[in-house]
């Protein structure tokens, strides 16, 4: 043991060396990435899949270590990253829509989007507003004329909750389509997206708004009809038959991203790292093969691009709580 | 023959060697907590959670575990009634009138053997009755609306004391406790309730968490009070001598037993104590003279066994279908599914196919490694029985705070635990069921937000609520849920204990 210690400083003193002559930063011992959830759910996966990724691409150098942190969904972590690893250039945690929801609405109390580093977003879940087979709304300007007589007409069911990404998603639709008495359309909070969709499909409910990925065992089975997928163009493969909001004349967008953000105060060159690392994790056939395996989309945006895409998206969402009462 | 293409994925599922090797685990500890008196299957498996999320199983991994532990729990309940008449658990203790008579008779070995042969019996026609009946049941998936579902959520809380349950307010009280804490956290309109400003506290009261604190955490802190060191004396079992004549002849005893147990177990309230009871008193009247109940009767043995192994595979019914537990150990499975992010209830065989398949197949390989394990290997857990406690709880304790401390790696849940623990001691001392609280927290905010969808679709109409023939005969069920402890149970209590006061 006597001599290691020494030999340690040595190789640490030369591998600081190497890396500040080489390379302006580079990542060495331990990655961590927070999941601000239990294991299992969407950020888990972020973390995971973006972590294996990374290393396959020998972006990192050992394998990046996922950290479940659960609580206030996505607010402990959160508070955690401002608070306590500030200034951590090996930290990634992952968000999504949720997160910038959360912060519009200001349930992380005391914290607002300037406290972190947006590093990138790699591929969305797109919005979709769909209806069961029987149902006499045919396409999304059916739907929302009904709306426009009596903001009652159409009850929504969703994964989120009230005033959640999945709420949203609905009031960007109607607020776009000139539906008056925003906070009078009734939205029924469930579980999960699959909950919502079985009390659709079982008729308890008139319409479903919830992301591509959860309707699509329905739609296969026909039980199914979606009547507008609320992203810039028509997806790709098999929901190319979805029509968008948009070309039926409502310009309403959804993308539900999944990315990350970094602690504060971290240099420049780590910041530059880790965004070209995303936009090469983005680019490699790996992920491609896993954002298609598990439903997810093309969507990047990265470094400022993706900072103002944040700061806009949490501003629309203030103005739609704010319409609809949630927030003041 | 749909039933059967999605069973055969579940054996691919449970096959797997990992599961396979966390089956046997979970079986070989289920038998030594349930053959630890005063262990019972709800504790056994609430302090098993922890390990799993220390492990980081998957789900189905997980579930396969757990459910091998609640399954090996009621196999192993009969150890101590055999060998020491003391029951290992609730249900077990119609297992002593005629096992320890055996045991007295230095027959130990056989009724062992017996019980074990019984208790797969009974666990293998509940199984069979579990694939044949859940996926009918969970068919009805699409009839179910808010208003359904609240009438159901009533209906497993009118029926949470169980016909024999003797105390009803104090049911109704923990059931109370147990909404009350269930209303911690954003509530579905955003709003905060009880928070405190506590960012841990926005998402609510985690049931992992609660659970692991009032059954675990409790559990030590009676084994510190009552000092229990020392272990049973070393107990000698006999060498085994049973013939092919013998088992054929407790034959037709298992299928009585395991159908009966199983519709206990299916119904509410009526749970696996009421199944081996049914079991036991049934066999006595149809064999009549022929047997001799209660002075070691192989048979009087056999029936309790397979009744309850049949209705605590039963109970697992109407948990997986409807989201509604019969038991405590299936509302403490229950808690773990929400956890692991699968909502129990109709949906489960579709959205999750392959973890309920794989589940339900495991119970049936399960029972297999059970058996293997129970019959020749049964020295070994009559050895463990002789291990003192000192030695047990400290590590039981550990695994429960490693587990609950990987879930979210929050120094804050321990503290909560912990907490929940000198609750749940509290509780316990005031003779305060703490099923009904875990019941009350796990399906409480399920309730609250059926109730207002259903308001939200009339327009806030409330005869919505028993509008379908479907939710009528839930209240229906619910009412009769109510009244039936109050006429019968006070019979059927007589009963049990006068049968129990027999032996003694």
């Amino acid at each position: 043991m006597a001599f290691k210690t020494p030999l340690k400083i040595v190789m640490a003193a030369v591998l600081t060396l190497g890396a500040s002559t080489a390379m302006a930063f580079e990542p060495s011992g331990k990655v961590e990435c927070i999941a601000p959830s239990d294991p299992g759910g969407g950020w888990d996966f972020t973390c995971r899949s973006i972590g294996n990724v990374l290393e396959d691409l020998d972006l990192v150098p050992r394998s990046v270590q996922t950290l479940n942190m659960a609580g206030a969904g996505g607010g402990v972590a959160y508070a955690h990253t401002v608070s306590k690893r500030a200034g951590d250039e090996q930290l990634l945690v992952a968000a999504s829509t949720a997160t910038t929801t959360r912060l519009a609405q200001g349930q992380f109390q005391g914290m607002d989007a300037d406290m972190v580093n947006w590093i990138g977003a790699l591929g969305a879940d797109y919005g979709v507003i769909a209806v069961s087979k029987d149902s006499e709304y045919e396409n999304l300007n059916d739907l929302m004329d009904a709306l426009k007589d009596d903001p009652r007409a159409v009850k929504f069911a969703g994964g989120s909750a009230k005033g959640g990404w999945d709420h949203l998603k609905v009031l960007i639709a109607a607020k776009a389509a000139d539906v008056g008495k925003l906070p009078k359309i009734p939205y029924l909070s469930y579980n999960n997206g699959g909950e919502a969709l079985t009390q659709v499909v079982g008729g308890h409910v008139d319409a479903f708004t919830g992301d591509i990925s959860e309707a699509k065992g329905f739609m296969e089975s026909g039980d199914l009809r979606i009547l507008a997928v609320l992203s810039e163009e028509r997806l790709p493969g098999e929901f190319s038959d979805i029509p968008t909001a948009r070309e039926q004349g409502i310009d309403a967008l959804g993308p539900n991203w999944r990315g990350f953000y970094m602690p504060a105060d971290i240099s420049d060159d780590a910041r530059e790292y880790w965004i070209d690392a995303m936009d090469t994790v983005y680019a490699s056939d790996e992920w491609k093969e896993l954002m298609k395996k598990n439903g997810l989309m093309p969507f990047h945006k990265s470094a400022d691009e993706f900072n103002e895409f944040v700061k806009k998206q949490i501003q629309d969402i203030q103005e739609l709580s704010k319409e609809i009462g949630l927030i003041k | 023959m749909e039933t059967l293409g999605y069973l055969i994925d579940g054996f691919g599922v449970a096959l797997a060697p990992h599961n396979l090797m966390f089956a046997l685990i979970g079986a070989f500890l289920g038998t030594l907590i349930g053959a630890l008196p005063g262990l019972g299957p709800a504790n056994g498996v609430a302090i098993l959670i922890p390990l799993a999320f220390t492990l980081g199983l998957p789900p189905e991994t997980a579930l396969i575990m757990l459910t091998s532990v609640y399954a090996g729990a009621m196999y192993g309940g009969r150890i101590s009634s055999i060998l020491l008449n003391i029951p290992g658990d609730e249900p077990a203790m119609m297992t002593c009138l005629d096992g320890y008579p055996m045991a007295q008779k230095g027959k130990a070995a056989e009724a062992l053997a017996i019980s074990a042969i019984a208790s797969f019996m009974g666990s293998l026609i509940a199984t069979i009755g579990l694939i044949l009946l859940a996926p009918l049941l969970a068919k009805f998936a699409l009839t179910f609306g808010p208003a359904e579902y609240f009438a159901l959520f009533v209906l497993a809380f009118a029926t949470l004391g169980g016909i024999t349950g003797k105390n009803p307010v104090k049911t109704i009280l923990a059931a109370a406790i147990g909404l009350m804490i269930a209303t911690v956290g954003i509530d579905s309109t955003g709003t905060q309730r009880y928070t405190f400003g506590v960012l841990e506290l926005y998402e609510g009261v985690d049931f992992i968490i609660a659970i692991v604190g009032l059954f675990a955490i409790s559990e030590l802190l009676f084994f510190i009070e009552s000092r229990a060191g020392g272990g049973k004396g070393p107990m000698k079992v006999n060498k085994l001598s049973l013939s092919w004549k013998e088992i054929g002849s407790i034959f037709p005893t298992t299928l009585r037993g395991g159908v009966l147990g199983f519709i206990s177990g299916v119904l509410p309230g009526a749970g696996a104590s009421l199944g081996s009871f049914i079991s036991y008193t049934l066999e006595k009247k149809v064999l009549g003279s022929k047997g001799r109940f209660g002075e070691g009767d192989p048979r009087g043995v056999a029936a309790p066994e397979a009744g309850n192994n049949g209705a605590s595979s039963g109970a697992l019914v109407p948990m997986l279908t409807l989201g509604v537990p019969g038991s405590g150990t299936t509302a403490v499975l229950l808690a773990l599914l929400i956890s692991m992010n699968i909502t129990p209830g109709p949906m489960m065989f579709t959205q999750n196919a392959d973890i309920v398949w794989g589940v339900i197949a495991a119970l049936l390989v399960g029972n297999f490694l059970l058996l293997l394990l129970n019959i020749p290997l049964v020295g070994i857990f009559v050895k463990l029985l002789s291990v003192p406690p000192k030695y047990l709880l400290p590590i039981v304790t550990m695994v429960a705070f490693v587990g609950i401390y990987s879930i979210s790696n929050s120094a804050f849940d321990l503290y909560f635990m912990v907490a929940f623990g000198v609750a749940g001691y509290i509780l316990r001392k005031l003779e305060i069921p703490l099923v009904p609280i875990i019941l009350g927290l796990l399906l409480g905010p399920e309730m609250e937000k059926n109730l207002g969808h259903a308001l939200t679709i009339s327009n806030g109409e409330w005869s919505v609520l028993w509008s379908s023939g479907l939710s009528i005969t839930l209240w229906a069920l619910a009412i009769i849920g109510l009244v039936l402890p109050v006429v019968v149970g006070p019979v059927l209590r007589r009963r049990m204990r006068a049968a129990q006061e027999n032996v003694d």
